[in-house]
């Protein structure tokens, strides 16, 4: 791969990230907001594809085959499941108005681009330039955790955030080793699966998934 | 040498397969208690081989026993042990079919074991987060409306939480990948002493320590811990409040003892000071006014991490062996409590504050562990809990944190006495004269004022051998005080 194709595949893979993170900010529909987080997914595998085939590396080859499998197509499944069928009502209302949560986005940006100036010491290079993109992946979810009541949105915030960690760890350090990453997808999937059966089991009990019913519990 | 390792996870993750799929009610009564046993006995055995001076290996390096990890392998045991152990007879509510329950506790013991015996950074985290999973369900067990929600909040912010130590780990990586050598093992990181850039491991360290902080319970991260320990079922509060909360620590204390000799003691100091204070004062305001007796241990919980926070922030060798000491005391006496609190429910049918009246007079049979436990936790001696606080005091006046200490004090003595009027409500005062007609008290009222009630509601043993285990601890010297020794100087205590 030509270093001027390996940094161009970079950019645009870090730039959808980035797109798809805001989108995800954006967009009020639960099966929207689930599809744009498969296509992050997806570009997150190729990207970390893209890193791969540059260092010659094939165990992070199939560390991108996993990747794709894991965040472009099961986890969006299962969070598709627990969402149910398309259709009106499926619109959450946040806690702030879309106009006030783009603003933070782009503070949220900036920040992220001030505090990575420490990271620019692990190396330079395009994935190096592309880490900040990361941490406002990391800084989106915490949006997104912070301001949605609903359990899918709070679920698609913690994703947001973990593919934000991976990002990063796939640009500074080409990864974690092969037993971690292994043993940490795993974790992954069986956090997302307990979540989609704690929100079964809350939808039973309190007919809907607005988590601002969970408040018996206080001081 | 490297079965004995292995072994401690491998028959925790035995005994939860054989739970789930013999279904045998003596299985699955037995198998949370077997488990903890072949924690203990392999803790145990552990200590004796690293005080002989080897340090076992397994799986090409990925596990690792040194002093440390011996000593915390044997405070999951034995902790593990008293909950559940004396958490039998709540488990006979359950059900004999529940095949879950038994599990999860298996392979929950299974993943703090794995994670205290790692020597690689990245399974250690692996493992912690397998312990939020794996406690998820028993969290969420009673499937009430507040367990839920007390199951949801927990998995979310755990989960949140510990992805950012994972952020901080990552970042750990990229540093030692920059200076030539990636590794995430503790012990090459500790010792190679690698030209690491400061700035990229401030970062790390910073996030890493937020990040298992939250999973310690330290404040302002504290949030899910009264809620998740206060609606699980009482071994399972016991196993969480008494051993789990020292795990994570556990992790916060092997990132310092990497970070600090690189960036130095500043960074790492500040963060546990103010999170160590934070805690003391946050525990001391919402247990003056607390009215539910398990949201009271919970607090108490988070009370004694602030403390433990503040004896890794002091450092050396007196702060580290009084906070390990402090690990192994807290965890006995906070498991038995918690395990006494579940016998209370079942025979009270509650467990507010107000609702528990005169135990003494009523149930000897419970108030005597409780009355115990309590004592213990207070910090009276001869119980270990006063020996090491006191040591953790002494050693940050010494440090220079004079200032700190104070407030620290006043803190904890706000605390005592929160504790001390809640618990002294519970067993001595008169039930409000209102619940009984005095012109015709009902014939089993009757009988119960007569006839104190004696009996345990569940099996003694565990609770005696943990209660006079931390009454005795602080006076063992030989193989004890060695061990906390070798475990301390591990940690930068010699330095």
């Amino acid at each position: 791969m030509t270093p001027v194709l390996f940094a161009e595949l970079v950019a645009f893979c870090a730039g959808v990230l980035l797109l798809t993170g805001v989108l995800i900010v954006w967009r009020r529909e639960l099966r929207a907001i689930v599809r744009l987080l498969a296509v992050q997914g997806v570009a997150l595998a190729v990207l970390v594809a893209v890193i791969g085939i540059d260092a010659h590396l094939p165990e992070l080859v199939a560390v991108a085959l996993l990747v794709l499998v894991l965040k472009g197509f099961v986890l969006p499944v299962v969070l598709g499941r627990v969402a149910g069928p398309a259709g009106p009502g499926r619109v959450e209302t946040p806690m702030i108005n879309t106009t006030a949560s783009l603003i933070l986005l782009a503070l949220l940006t900036t920040l992220a681009y001030l505090v990575s100036q420490p990271l620019k010491a692990a190396g330079s290079g395009p994935t190096a330039a592309a880490v900040p993109i990361g941490l406002a992946l990391v800084l989106f979810g915490f949006l997104v955790l912070a301001t949605r009541r609903h359990a899918i949105s709070q679920l698609v915030g913690f994703l947001m955030l973990d593919n934000g960690i991976a990002a990063v760890a796939f640009l500074i350090a080409g990864g974690v080793p092969l037993v971690v990453e292994l043993g940490a997808s795993l974790d992954l999937l069986l956090v997302v699966l307990v979540l989609q059966v704690l929100t079964g089991r809350i939808r039973a009990e309190f007919g809907d998934l607005d988590l601002d019913d969970l408040s018996e519990l206080r001081d | 040498m490297a079965a004995l390792v292995l072994l401690p996870v491998v028959a925790c993750l035995g005994l939860a397969a054989l739970a789930a799929l013999s279904g045998h009610p003596a299985a699955l009564r037995y198998a949370a208690i077997l488990s903890a046993g072949v924690v203990l006995v392999s803790g145990l055995g552990l200590v004796a081989v690293v005080l002989g001076g080897t340090t076992p290996t397994a799986v090409g390096g990925l596990l690792r026993v040194d002093a440390l990890s011996a000593f915390m392998l044997t405070v999951v045991g034995f902790v593990g042990l008293t909950a559940t152990w004396g958490g039998l007879s709540a488990r006979a509510t359950t059900g004999p079919t529940d095949r879950v329950y038994p599990t999860l506790v298996c392979l929950f013991l299974g993943a703090m074991s794995l994670a205290v015996l790692a020597d690689n950074l990245g399974v250690l985290w692996v493992a912690v987060e397998a312990t939020t999973i794996t406690t998820a369900f028993l969290v969420g067990h009673h499937r009430t409306r507040r367990a839920l929600e007390a199951a949801w909040k927990y998995v979310v912010l755990g989960s949140v939480g510990v992805a950012i130590a994972f952020l901080g780990i990552v970042l750990l990586y990229a540093a030692t990948l920059a200076s030539g050598t990636p590794t995430l093992s503790w012990v090459v990181l500790d010792q190679a002493r690698l030209p690491m850039d400061p700035s990229l491991v401030r970062v790390a360290a910073g996030l890493a320590v937020l990040g298992f902080a939250t999973k310690a319970g330290l404040a302002p991260m504290h949030s899910w811990l009264p809620d998740a320990h206060s609606q699980a079922p009482a071994p399972v509060s016991g196993l969480m409040s008494g051993v789990l909360l020292s795990v994570a620590f556990y992790a916060i204390l092997r990132v310092q003892a990497v970070v600090d000799p690189v960036i130095g003691p500043g960074l790492m100091r500040g963060l546990l000071v103010a999170a160590g204070l934070l805690s003391l004062a946050v525990s001391a305001a919402l247990i003056v006014r607390q009215r539910d007796l398990k949201r009271m241990l919970a607090y108490s919980s988070i009370e004694h991490m602030g403390l433990l926070a503040l004896a890794a922030a002091i450092g050396g060798p007196l702060a580290l062996t009084a906070a390990l000491l402090h690990v192994l005391g807290h965890g006995l006496a906070k498991s038995s409590t918690f395990v006494v609190s579940g016998r209370i429910l079942a025979a009270e049918g509650t467990t507010t504050i107000a609702g528990i009246r005169s135990l003494v007079a009523r149930r000897p049979g419970v108030a005597i562990p409780f009355v115990t436990g309590m004592a213990a936790l207070l910090g009276f001696p001869p119980f270990s809990l006063f020996f090491s606080e006191v040591a953790i005091v002494v050693a940050g006046f010494r440090a220079g944190l004079g200032a700190v200490m104070v407030v620290a004090v006043v803190l904890i003595l706000v605390l005592f006495a929160g504790l001390a009027r809640h618990t002294a409500s519970m067993l001595f005062s008169p039930s409000p004269a209102g619940d009984v007609p005095a012109s015709a008290p009902p014939a089993s009222t009757a009988v119960m004022s007569s006839q104190p009630d004696r009996s345990a509601h569940g099996p003694r043993l565990p609770l005696v051998i943990a209660l006079g285990a931390t009454a005795v601890i602080a006076f063992a010297t030989g193989p004890v005080s060695s061990l906390l020794a070798q475990a301390a100087a591990l940690l930068g205590g010699t330095r």
